[in-house]
């Protein structure tokens, strides 16, 4: 009785846009070509200075995988102005918090200071985009911190690990077959000239997207990135950003990965997907909500409903789709069943809730909060200006443009049952372009094996 | 160029333009229950922070993950609502409800659209006070649960801070896991659910944070509707825990190609007068940033390590000074070393004066810059009540910071940094790592 009544009412209510005073956003262009993005958020007196470049792992060249993120800690080494480790030393001293981010398809710095220190992290930046400083002690040292951190984030994990096979098979061509950390291998003869060389190809204001979010005027903001990027002359030699494509999937593929240190064994599939593409997002729109649909909640969606509520045959499930990508992205699903439930059943048990819900369709009323949920997503994410911040830096280095991305909210609320439906087919619909994945526990002694099928 | 301009600006550090976060105490007019406020009207929804002290320590002899478990069902059903129907209305009022256990305290964190709020704050007032536990929800998130247990048993940064704990805390329940073991979890009943929330929820622990798109006196409503039911006292907390743990090394064998490494020793309470020189010497030993004693030395200059960092723990029951870092096993040993001569060393010597200036220019320029969002000014509302700060806290802080001498920081350094009981549980399969005291 509650549920309906709350239902209606939540449901005739349309969220009011632009109401509220944080996230006005604006942008520039300088002379030498670097873009420019502010966000205004008068609330405290903070600001988060960003630079994205258009370059990442999926642009390194063959045989030095893991260069974008090497150099992106080299980054924090010297220049000809600043001594080694001098730039998180002054960043620190002015209560300001610093650090980056290497993915594949972009690189960004960041620093978030109070709002009277934009000129001074701006001063920084600019210079080292284009006189870096890297010696060959430096190289020997950093080399061993991301062997380490490759060690913690993928070494230790077995999902982790698992997760970049997964990748490697789904992309036959494409460099995101490749992990942005490297393959370790690789990472234990990355140089000081790699390094270099990558720097010098990529790093260039024609290639930067500035970004400032917090409390400060589009003006004020245009003329100090006058002042400290202006003067960077741009490289007339940016090599075009097209990766090897992928070729047609003419075969499924299985990836069986058995590590003793796993908990819970798990089935996950891939599919390859469309991207975000600029003006046109609705087909992206459409898989966003699909996997909002599928397993956007751990009660109310079509795998979690099925599987984890009614039929009691999983532990957790979900469904998740990465729009925002240069190239191909992929939509996955994932099912973790309880004990019991072997990873094969699993599988079956995904294909046969899809298959049931090709059949039968969307439900309106969980189609509608979930719009309404994204609705208000908008008003949510005003709150962190860093995010939006975020936001917008992996769009612009993804192929996208500040109107693709303040189009978006409404490309979603226009987007129909027939669409996701539609959406579904497409990768659903008998296609091989998927990786199906294993993660599994090794299997016992053939004794043990044998103990149990004599014990059935 | 650069080297000027840096002293300059770093003068003009104490000269912040003037910066205040006005915080209205607002208490009910029902129950009298109270609340800080912050004020904003620039987005429309209010984020809160209602924290309850006593959290899983708070579980029986025998019933440990009570507490854990309970709170993972709040969500699945309450009043007239299957766990269905209330993940249905809360996405349909777009509400974000959220309820995490910690050891210490159980944190309800919620957005609630100014749009639709009274609904959704009658939503979560039946999370709180009458969730209903059926058996359903109860059998599917203890699966849920023992598979985290099962899960943490693999994970070598969890088996190295639950073995720490076991050693250090006796019968005390923070030397054992929140979640339980799989034999308590097993045993755990619905009648256990009702009397862990019974124990936990009660007027006489709360403590409320908001901050958003609301009025004193709108804030004073949802208080009497959100916490007006629950009752006057909750379950008396569990007292000191007992401190066993003397220095050494003790090795956990899990094969994994890198160590984690989990060490410290007691530490120093909120109300000590030494506490802000701890905080800045601890800010200079591991505080998390580059800067900090242990990241120079152990990843700058060695590169043995990915990231290294130290902590006040200021638990109820037992304050720790605690770290951790994660080492490639052949690697391990020497990071342990550099560790244990760099405790020594500021045990014995103190700090640089650049060391000192550096810590304290880095927390009072950082402080204000904290308070930029409604979740995150909740957030401190909530936890500077809930550790006992006066209402003015934030106006004093960098004062306080800003006050620490050398003699302040040499004093308590001797005092608490403790290089003969510093023990380190490193889990792994370090090469040349010697166990033993």
């Amino acid at each position: 009785m509650i549920l309906r009544r709350l239902l209606t009412i939540a449901l005739t209510l349309t969220l009011p846009s632009s109401l509220w005073a944080a996230g006005e956003v604006t942008q520039f262009t300088l002379e030498n070509g670097m873009e420019a993005v502010v966000i205004e958020d008068h609330r405290s007196p903070a600001v988060v200075h960003m630079v994205w470049y258009r370059t990442g792992a999926a642009d390194e060249p063959p045989g030095v995988s893991g260069i974008a993120h090497f150099l992106e800690h080299l980054m924090f080494k010297s220049t000809d102005d600043l001594e080694n480790g001098e730039f998180s030393r002054i960043v620190e001293a002015n209560g300001g918090t610093d650090n980056a981010f290497t993915s594949w398809d972009y690189t960004a710095y960041h620093q978030r200071v109070a709002a009277d220190r934009l000129g001074l992290m701006m001063q920084m930046e600019a210079d080292r985009m284009r006189d870096l400083v890297i010696t060959e002690a430096d190289v020997v040292t950093e080399r061993s911190v991301v062997l380490e951190e490759r060690a913690q984030r993928t070494d230790s994990s077995p999902g982790a690990l698992f997760n970049e096979q997964l990748r490697a098979a789904l992309y036959l061509n494409h460099p995101y077959r490749i992990p942005i950390i490297g393959w370790r291998h690789e990472m234990l003869s990355l140089d000081r000239e790699d390094a270099l060389e990558f720097y010098e190809r990529f790093y260039a204001p024609n290639n930067a997207i500035l970004i400032v979010a917090g409390d400060v005027k589009p003006d004020e903001v245009r003329a100090l990135a006058q002042e400290h990027y202006g003067p960077l002359e741009p490289s007339p030699d940016l090599p075009q950003r097209l990766r090897p494509s992928e070729p047609d999937h003419i075969a499924d593929r299985t990836v069986r990965y058995a590590d003793e240190r796993v908990a819970n064994p798990y089935v996950s599939r891939a599919y390859l997907a469309p991207e975000r593409d600029s003006g046109a997002q609705e087909e992206a729109a459409a898989l966003a909500l699909l996997a909002q649909v599928l397993g956007g909640s751990g009660t109310t969606s079509v795998l979690s409903r099925t599987l984890q509520i009614e039929e009691e045959r999983s532990l957790f499930t979900t469904a998740y789709y990465q729009g925002t990508s240069l190239d191909d992205t992929s939509f996955t699903i994932l099912n973790v069943p309880v004990s019991g439930v072997s990873l094969g059943e699993a599988e079956a048990d995904l294909d046969r809730v899809i298959a049931t819900f090709l059949e039968t369709g969307i439900d309106e009323e969980q189609f509608e909060r979930i719009k309404f949920q994204y609705a208000a997503s908008e008003i949510y994410a005003q709150d962190n200006v860093q995010g939006l911040a975020r936001q917008y830096g992996v769009a612009l280095t993804s192929g996208l443009t500040v109107e693709d991305v303040q189009a978006w909210p409404d490309v979603i609320a226009a987007t129909t049952v027939e669409d996701v439906m539609e959406a579904a087919e497409l990768i659903f619909g008998g296609n091989t372009r998927s990786v199906t994945g294993y993660l599994d526990r090794p299997a016992p002694p053939e004794a043990e094996i044998a103990t149990e099928e004599a014990t059935q | 160029m650069i080297r000027p301009v840096f002293t300059a600006i770093t003068a003009l550090i104490f000269a912040l333009p003037a910066w205040a976060v006005d915080i209205e105490e607002v208490v009910s007019p029902g129950g009298g229950i109270s609340a800080w406020l912050v004020e904003d009207h620039s987005i429309p929804f209010v984020a809160l922070d209602i924290r309850f002290q006593g959290g899983t320590s708070l579980d029986e002899p025998g019933k440990r993950g009570a507490t854990f478990l309970m709170t993972g069902l709040l969500e699945e059903g309450a009043g007239d609502l299957d766990s269905q129907g209330f993940a249905a209305a809360t996405e349909a009022l777009a509400a974000e409800f959220d309820f995490s256990a910690y050891r210490d305290s159980l944190v309800i964190n919620a957005q609630m659209l100014t749009q639709n709020r009274d609904h959704a704050a009658d939503l979560l007032r039946q999370a709180i006070v009458t969730p209903s536990f059926d058996e359903a929800a109860l059998e599917r998130v203890r699966g849920q649960v023992l598979s985290i247990i099962d899960s943490d048993a693999q994970d070598p940064a969890t088996i190295a801070a639950t073995q720490f704990n076991a050693l250090a805390f006796g019968n005390h329940p923070y030397a054992s896991a929140q979640e339980g073991t799989t034999a308590s979890v097993s045993a755990l009943t619905r009648d256990d659910m009702i009397a862990a929330h019974r124990a936990a929820f009660a007027r006489d622990r709360v403590f409320v944070g908001a901050a958003g798109d609301i009025t004193a006196e709108e804030l004073g409503l949802l208080l009497d509707t959100l916490l007006g039911d629950l009752p006057a006292e909750g379950a008396p907390l569990p007292g000191p825990a007992p401190y066993l743990l003397d220095g050494g090394t003790t090795v956990v064998d899990f094969p994994t190609p890198q160590s984690v490494a989990y060490f410290g020793h007691r530490g120093i309470e909120r109300q000590d007068p030494d506490f802000f020189p701890a905080f800045v010497l601890n800010q200079i030993i591991g505080g998390g940033n580059f800067r900090s004693r242990l990241m120079q030395e152990v990843r700058v200059e060695r590169g043995l390590t990915y990231g290294i960092y130290t902590y006040l723990a200021l638990s109820d029951h037992q304050p720790m000074m605690l770290g951790q870092f994660s080492s490639s096993n052949d690697l391990v040993a020497e990071a342990v070393a550099v560790t244990r001569a760099e405790w020594t060393d500021i045990a014995t010597n103190g700090v640089t004066e650049e060391e000192l200036d550096a810590a304290k220019l880095f927390m009072t320029g950082a402080y204000p810059l904290r308070f930029d969002g409604n979740n995150t000014i909740a957030g401190i509302l909530a936890g500077m009540q809930q550790d006992g700060m006066p209402v003015d806290y934030i106006a004093t802080r960098n004062a306080q910071v800003d006050a620490v001498t050398m003699d302040d920081i040499r004093r308590v350094a001797a005092r608490v940094l403790q290089p003969e009981n510093l023990h380190f549980v490193v889990v792994g399969q370090p090469e040349g790592l010697e166990p033993g005291n």
